[in-house]
């Protein structure tokens, strides 16, 4: 499927400072096989006196732009027409569960697809006990890495309710849990958090999501804003698989990439620094139209 | 201890079975390098031996050396717990020491410099790929990131201990941001306090010839390869860090600028540094932050202390970091399970000085030991960065739990195993500690060591080692690493030659002429705390005197209603003060404020400074609890003004007339002006009632002058004349407004395209009137219309330099 897609992120700062320096993974990312980008582009106002792309540890786009003189209001405009390549639904090639600890421990590579990356806390995903007993309970016996996924994906789906007001972006992922609400981000934080509690490397995907569902489809809950779903290793053969707890289904055609780290730390859209205090005013709006062929 | 002649002083001085001593050998004769030392120390009555170490503390008082606390109350400073008695330690030792240390540094450097490149040491499975990815100190947008220079470490400290056999074994390495060289000096030059003869001073080698290399190795790596002059500069999570008075020790002591993240900018992937000058290129930051403090942007969202673009300028190659951002996975107490594997495959060989036994419980096989052996075990995080002595709550020591809820050792290690580690139970050596026995006795005891040795490259990329330390002394005599948690004390490390050594100092290096640069910045920040440093003094010598003023004159009167009463209640309400309380808390509050930008410059300012400002603010706050209305707070007052005035004294008269002086000194005029024009406008008002001019003499403090210039005549005009118009009296608004134009043309920029530049164009014709003005001229209109004339000033001050 082809899509035209449109962001714009606003942000309106209350006290303009001298400098200020932002870090943006917007760009969606080239993927061979899966996704292809013929055009990106991003503009940002004003324009910086700095600006360059370059790639980060996992292999994301980040564009580094700074501005050197008092900036009340930026805006970040993206445009892109990416092909996400149709793929079969995959058999699930994954070992059972408690099997996958040898694969893990056979990956000896830091490279960024290992899987080591994925397993201990990272800055916004720890160990939660109450996360891990619901993971535990949601998986089934003798579960293979791959259906363990998307039991737990599941399970999750049902215990937690999305609800735009619940949370903000600095929510903690436990809060979200225990209150049983939250949107895309709490969901794929607490369902990172559950995986990696029963040993399954898990991480966080950045990207979009199809606006309009095709025909007699219900609308995806996120696809007004920049969505997010769970990366999981799924052992050496199969390797990465996707899953979406928030709208409960693998992340497949009506999905593009953008970002893929740890947590949403690593993969922000906007990452910033202002060196006044005063913070800022943020809007965001998205658009992903699919074009027929 | 049979043949020794072992004085009165070491008489408790009783060894343990098993453990290795300083002092004695295992034979229990005395080891000959500290022979000089006992006899010496053994003349001595115990008066002398107290009335000497008095001296030391005495020293470290006076010098302000103190280690900040974390606690409930913030800032609170307490008193270096300095050990009297040094360690002592032979040269030839040292230096067998220093080799296998040799071995160790160039092998950590091989580790790092693997884990941010190839990635050999983990593929080739000499290390485990979780556990550096599970690792906070590993930076993944470091990864591929070559330093400036070539290296990644250039400092470490090593902690290191002795075991019973005698032999010397490493705790644990430093390699993100170790601290203690500046205490290490500062021992030095207290214990000097306590042992001032020749010898043995003479056969001690001396600290210095270490920072000197160090330093010039820095300044190296911060100039490269020609280019523009870049500076070097030491980089701090500023005042409430627990060694921060060591940051601005070393950095007076290495004449390096002192700067927090906010000082810094990063453009176009060069850091700089904001003075009053403008940004500066920076070459290399001596960082004493955390690494994964350093820049917001790439590295820890939540750091307030960091620089954005910092990570950005390291990966350019503009910037080198010491050590580099990264060096901290060395740290992780895991790493030292693997380090002998490790020197065998790089290497070849062993490590010549091992490290203390530690196992992985990631793996199955040393898990079972680990589990088999618990009852001779720390056993704690694996990826904590602490020395192993530094338990945290969740440990277990000897087969038994500290705090934990786990019900058994077999379980938690099975259950965590991965994330933990098992560390041999060591046993330390044991050296003279002056043990306090209650009510004012003393007896020297065998206390458990830890010796921290520094290590640094040089100008040409070796490591030279400091010759000495500081050791470590535990709180009581259990020799288990346990008794070296916080609390202990710190001692001087001697070591000793033969015959007498060669005196280093840290002489300004040879040939390639004085380079300004780098001691010459004066970062805005610091700037600005001078200049509201200087207006803060000033504000509250003038409160001080105003309530001065009130309470003579209530003395006097008694009557609260009194019109000049009324009057100076009502303009020291404007500024906050209440003088229904004898010592104003506003009055305090002011000092505070002082005191708090003082505490952000104390690289730059004097160490008598420092204490004569905590003095006042002390006594002001003792007053304020005790004085009464009246007589009492006058003196009060007057005890406060001759303390304020013996600050300014010495900064005026001590203070090196450098650019950071300029500022303190144009705060203080700008803030008397801006008093005078204040006092003049209300006392010398034509309204103002009877009595007032009287108020505002005093308050100019020109009540002599006055009275010689123009005899018993007083009026609106007199005053205004002195206290206004008169060039020769120091505390006359055209005196103040005067040094504020010389000030202003000694700062930079002072001229632009050949003429004036905005802040001189601002003051010039303030000066200009009061200089032709008459006193019917300065109308108390005119006087307030002044007033947002130096508002104007002190606008143009802070947007030009402090910012």
């Amino acid at each position: 499927m082809r899509y035209d897609i449109r962001l714009s992120i606003d942000y309106a700062y209350a006290a303009p400072s001298d400098h200020l320096r932002n870090l943006l993974r917007l760009l969606p990312a080239e993927i061979p096989g899966r996704q292809r980008v013929w055009t990106r582009r991003l503009t940002v106002t004003p324009t910086p006196e700095e600006r360059r792309d370059l790639p980060d540890f996992f292999g994301n786009w980040m564009t580094s732009v700074a501005w050197h003189h008092p900036v009340a209001e930026a805006q970040f405009e993206l445009s892109a027409r990416v092909d996400r390549l149709a793929a079969p639904e995959p058999l699930d090639l994954s070992p059972p569960l408690h099997d996958l600890q040898a694969e893990i421990t056979a990956e000896m590579t830091l490279s960024p697809a290992a899987p080591h990356h994925f397993l201990g806390a990272s800055p916004r995903v720890t160990p939660c006990s109450e996360i891990t007993a619901f993971a535990r309970a949601a998986c089934p016996r003798n579960a293979t890495a791959a259906s363990a996924v998307a039991a737990i994906g599941h399970a999750l789906y049902h215990r937690m309710t999305f609800d735009a007001e619940a949370t903000t972006v600095d929510t903690p992922m436990r809060e979200a849990f225990v209150n049983r609400r939250g949107v895309c981000q709490d969901f794929t934080h607490v369902m990172i958090a559950a995986l990696r509690g029963i040993g399954i490397p898990a991480g966080y995907v950045s990207g979009f999501l199809r606006t309009f569902p095709p025909p007699g489809e219900p609308r995806l809950e996120g696809a007004d804003a920049m969505h997010a779903w769970v990366r999981a290793w799924a052992g050496r053969e199969m390797g990465w698989i996707e899953y979406d707890p928030t709208n409960d289904q693998p992340a497949g055609e009506d999905y593009i990439t953008v970002a893929v780290g740890r947590d949403y730390d690593d993969v922000a859209p906007v990452r910033g620094a202002l060196r006044s205090a005063g913070g800022a005013d943020t809007s965001q709006s998205v658009d992903v139209l699919p074009l027929e062929d | 201890m049979t043949a020794n002649p072992t004085p009165n002083l070491f008489e408790a001085y009783h060894l343990r079975p098993g453990v290795a001593d300083e002092l004695f050998d295992a034979a229990g004769e005395m080891r000959p390098v500290w022979r000089r030392f006992v006899d010496r120390f053994a003349r001595l009555s115990p008066a002398e031996v107290t009335a000497r170490f008095e001296r030391a503390d005495q020293y470290l008082r006076d010098a302000g050396v103190f280690f900040r606390h974390y606690s409930n109350e913030p800032l609170s400073e307490r008193a270096w717990p300095l050990s009297h008695i040094p360690v002592i330690l032979h040269e030839k030792e040292w230096d067998t020491i220093c080799a296998g240390l040799t071995q160790r540094a160039d092998l950590l450097e091989a580790v790092v410099a693997d884990l941010y490149g190839p990635g050999k040491l983990v593929s080739d499975g000499h290390l485990p790929a979780e556990l550096i990815a599970g690792s906070k100190q590993w930076l993944r947008p470091m990864v591929g990131a070559t330093p400036r220079g070539g290296h990644y470490l250039h400092v470490i400290a090593f902690e290191i201990g002795r075991s019973p056999d005698g032999g010397w074994f490493v705790l644990g390495d430093r390699t993100n941001a170790p601290s203690g060289a500046g205490f290490a000096l500062e021992n030095r030059m207290a214990t000097g306090r306590i042992f001032p003869e020749r010898f043995p001073r003479a056969h001690i080698h001396r600290l210095a010839g270490y920072f000197g290399a160090f330093r010039a190795a820095l300044e190296q790596v911060a100039q490269g390869s020609g280019g523009r002059e870049r500076a070097t500069a030491i980089l701090t999570p500023g005042p409430s860090n627990d060694t921060y008075y060591e940051h601005t020790y070393i950095a007076r002591y290495l004449g390096l600028p002192l700067l927090e993240g906010e000082d810094l900018l990063v453009q176009d992937a060069q850091a700089m540094v904001r003075t009053i000058e403008g940004p500066q290129p920076l070459g290399v930051l001596w960082r004493r932050i955390d690494a994964t403090f350093a820049d917001p942007v790439e590295l820890d969202a939540t750091s307030r202390i960091g620089t954005p673009g910092l990570v950005e300028a390291v990966r350019a190659g503009n910037l080198a970091m010491v050590n580099a951002l990264g060096s901290g996975v060395l740290e992780m107490r895991a790493m030292l399970a693997f380090m002998p594997r490790i020197c065998q495959v790089l290497t070849g060989g062993p490590l010549k000085l091992p490290n203390i036994a530690t196992w992985w419980c990631g793996g199955g096989s040393e898990r079972a030991y680990v589990r088999d052996n618990a009852e001779h075990m720390m056993i704690g995080s694996a990826y904590a960065c602490d020395l192993p002595f530094d338990l945290g709550a969740t440990t277990a020591l000897g087969g038994a739990f500290r705090g934990s809820a786990r019900a058994s050792i077999a379980e938690w290690l099975e259950a965590e195993g991965n994330m933990l580690v098992g560390q041999e139970a060591v046993t330390l050596s044991t050296t003279p500690a002056w043990v306090d026995t209650g009510e004012g006795q003393h007896r020297i005891e065998p206390r458990p060591m830890t010796v921290r040795v520094f290590a640094a490259r040089d100008a040409n990329g070796r490591w030279i080692f400091m010759k000495g330390g500081y050791a470590r002394i535990g709180r009581s005599g259990d020799t288990t690493a346990l008794a070296m948690q916080r609390g202990g004390a710190v001692a001087d490390v001697w070591v000793v030659g033969d015959r007498p050594v060669r005196q280093d100092t840290l002489l300004p290096r040879p040939s390639r002429g004085v380079r300004r640069a780098s001691p010459g910045i004066l970062p805005a920040r610091a700037a600005d705390n001078l200049f509201w440093l200087g207006r803060y003094v000033e504000r509250t010598e003038d409160a001080i005197r105003l309530i001065r003023a009130y309470h003579l004159r209530l003395a006097a009167t008694d009557n609260t209603e009194d019109a000049r009463l009324r009057l100076l209640r009502h303009f020291l309400e404007g500024y906050g003060i209440d003088l229904k309380e004898p010592v104003p808390s506003a009055l305090i509050d002011r000092l505070e404020a002082a005191r708090a930008c003082a505490s952000k410059v104390r690289d730059r300012f004097s160490t008598d400074g420092w204490s004569a400002l905590g003095d006042l603010a002390k006594t002001a706050r003792q007053m304020h609890q005790t004085a009464q209305p009246g007589d009492d707070s006058a003196r009060a007052m007057s005890v406060l003004l001759r303390k304020i005035t013996g600050f300014s004294g010495l900064v005026h008269e001590n203070m090196y007339r450098f650019s950071g002086w300029t500022f303190l000194s144009f705060g203080r005029a700008l803030e008397r002006a801006d008093a005078l024009s204040a006092v003049l406008a209300t006392f010398a008002d034509p309204g103002a009632p009877t009595g007032a001019l009287d108020i505002a003499i005093e308050v100019g403090d020109s009540v002599i002058t006055h009275q010689r210039r123009y005899r018993m005549e007083r009026s609106r005009d007199t005053v205004v004349d002195l206290l206004a118009l008169d060039g020769d009296n120091p505390r006359s608004l055209l005196f103040q407004v005067g040094r504020l134009r010389t000030l202003a043309a000694d700062l930079p920029y002072a001229r632009e395209k050949g003429r004036l530049a905005a802040l001189s164009r601002a003051i010039v014709p303030v000066e200009s009137l009061l200089s032709v003005a008459s006193p019917d001229d300065i109308t108390t209109e005119r006087l307030i219309e002044m007033r947002g004339e130096l508002a104007d000033v002190s606008n143009l001050v802070s947007q030009r330099y402090l910012r």
